[in-house]
């Protein structure tokens, strides 16, 4: 079967020195990369390599199946969602314009963008006829990153990439977050690359762990591997947790 | 002879001179939309063009008005005497506050939202119709708001190379040093002025995206 995102190779160099280097990994569908590493190890470098915020200089990258270098950027960017840790919901849009976004894009006819809108709101937790018409600027940041996973499902696409979705939240949103997160996954069935370098929110939404380490990938495994693991950077990483 | 007794006599020609005024400023306003705004997006693309692009703009800031319509008049098609002349300088008037707003209602948005957008797959296009224009909006507007209320006094100058409008009792009552003559033409000028500021004040307050 041909994977949902599959990774050979990926490097990235700007100015003679390599950011990320020689990353090679796949993710397949129902499956959960977290990638962690310390700030500037790559992650999120990484994850823009694959949707093409940043061009890879070298490598290759195949979402399913389809080198994503021939595919129009636009068109590539559609059939992947992302969420980012500032969330970056458009202020000047409502909720349901915000989730509608992508669907909107590719002309979804405009009765099945407000189904979809309202089905994705229910499955993140959010009372949909509360919610539809609020704009950014009412919500809580919990409710602003739930409206950010909303959107990013919109348009179904089998590949999602996040990166430090739960970051900037507060501690206890933070795990409410995580839980329901972990929930989600099993019920979505997306291929996912999550970055973050909180080990324990790793571990716990993972099915497989990537630990970057100065552009690299210094380990990949299961989170049990990960545990057990005698690789330094790894054990530095399961003692701060 | 009083101000209200002057315009009950000469209302034709008060209405007149407004209309030209109106039409001065409202003419050199728009054009310098047109012009301004296109190019201050592009300046947010080619953000080396910006300080080469700002820095003409601001020269003709620095050049006195009275002075700018004299240089004007013996350039061939766009100088001469009359209003066409005195368009062509009040829109090198309104071209920097048009151009800088723009540029920095622009480059103001969020690059969270930016990202977010690229991210999803809008084009540059829709990212600049649907993000970056609503939400420098308010930036913009005031720009608009700047260039209007500058040109509505720079264009009392106007009458100076004979484009009409209320300088011509300015300048008339200068040269004939009568008072109420002035206020006859500073008076309505100075009400447009303000009714402009007023107008487009509530329209920018309206789009203050950012402020919420």
């Amino acid at each position: 079967m041909i994977p949902a995102l599959e990774v050979r190779g990926l490097g990235y160099e700007l100015r003679g020195r390599f950011l990320v280097r020689d990353v090679s990994f796949t993710v397949g569908a129902g499956e959960t990369l977290v990638l962690l590493g310390r700030s500037g190890s790559g992650k999120t470098t990484t994850l823009k390599l694959i949707n093409r915020l940043l061009e890879p200089t070298s490598g290759d990258v195949r979402v399913a199946g389809e080198r994503v270098a021939d595919l129009p950027v636009t068109r590539l960017r559609r059939r992947i969602g992302y969420v980012i840790q500032e969330v970056g919901l458009f202020p000047h849009f409502t909720v349901e314009r915000n989730v509608g976004l992508v669907p909107r894009l590719d002309a979804w006819p405009p009765a099945r963008i407000a189904a979809r809108v309202r089905e994705l709101l229910a499955l993140v937790g959010l009372d949909p006829d509360t919610f539809v018409r609020r704009y950014p600027h009412e919500l809580s940041g919990g409710q602003r990153q739930r409206v950010g996973v909303a959107r990013a499902l919109a348009a179904d696409p089998p590949l999602l990439l996040l990166d430090e979705p739960f970051g900037a939240l507060d501690p206890i949103t933070r795990v409410e977050l995580q839980r329901e997160f972990a929930a989600l996954e099993g019920r979505i069935g997306k291929a996912m690359v999550f970055v973050t370098h909180d080990v324990r929110e790793g571990l716990l939404l993972g099915t497989h762990i990537g630990l970057m380490l100065q552009g690299r990938l210094a380990f990949l495994g299961s989170p049990d591997e990960f545990r057990r693991s005698d690789n330094p950077e790894c054990r530095a990483f399961m003692a701060a947790a | 002879m009083s101000l209200l007794s002057f315009y009950a006599r000469n209302s034709q020609e008060v209405l007149g001179l407004v209309g030209q005024h109106v039409y001065l400023v409202a003419i050199s306003t728009g054009a310098a939309i047109v012009i301004g705004v296109p190019l201050g997006v592009l300046l947010t693309r080619r953000p080396g063009w910006r300080g080469p692009v700002l820095g003409v703009a601001n020269v003709f800031q620095t050049v006195p008005s009275l002075a700018l319509f004299g240089f004007l008049i013996p350039l061939p098609f766009i100088g001469g005497i009359g209003a066409r002349t005195a368009i062509v300088a009040l829109v090198l008037y309104a071209l920097l506050p048009i151009v800088r707003n723009t540029y920095e209602g622009i480059a103001g948005v969020d690059p969270a939202v930016r990202e977010a957008g690229r991210g999803m797959g809008m084009t540059d296009w829709q990212l600049l119709a649907q993000v970056e224009l609503p939400l420098g909006f308010g930036v913009i507007l005031a720009g608009v708001r700047v260039a209007t209320v500058v040109s509505v006094g720079t264009a009392t100058i106007a009458a100076a190379i004979g484009a009409g409008g209320l300088g011509v009792y300015i300048f008339r009552g200068v040269a004939v040093v009568d008072d109420t003559l002035i206020l006859a033409g500073a008076l309505p000028a100075a009400l447009m002025a303000l009714a402009a500021d007023g107008l487009l004040g509530v329209a920018e307050r309206r789009f203050a995206w950012r402020a919420k």
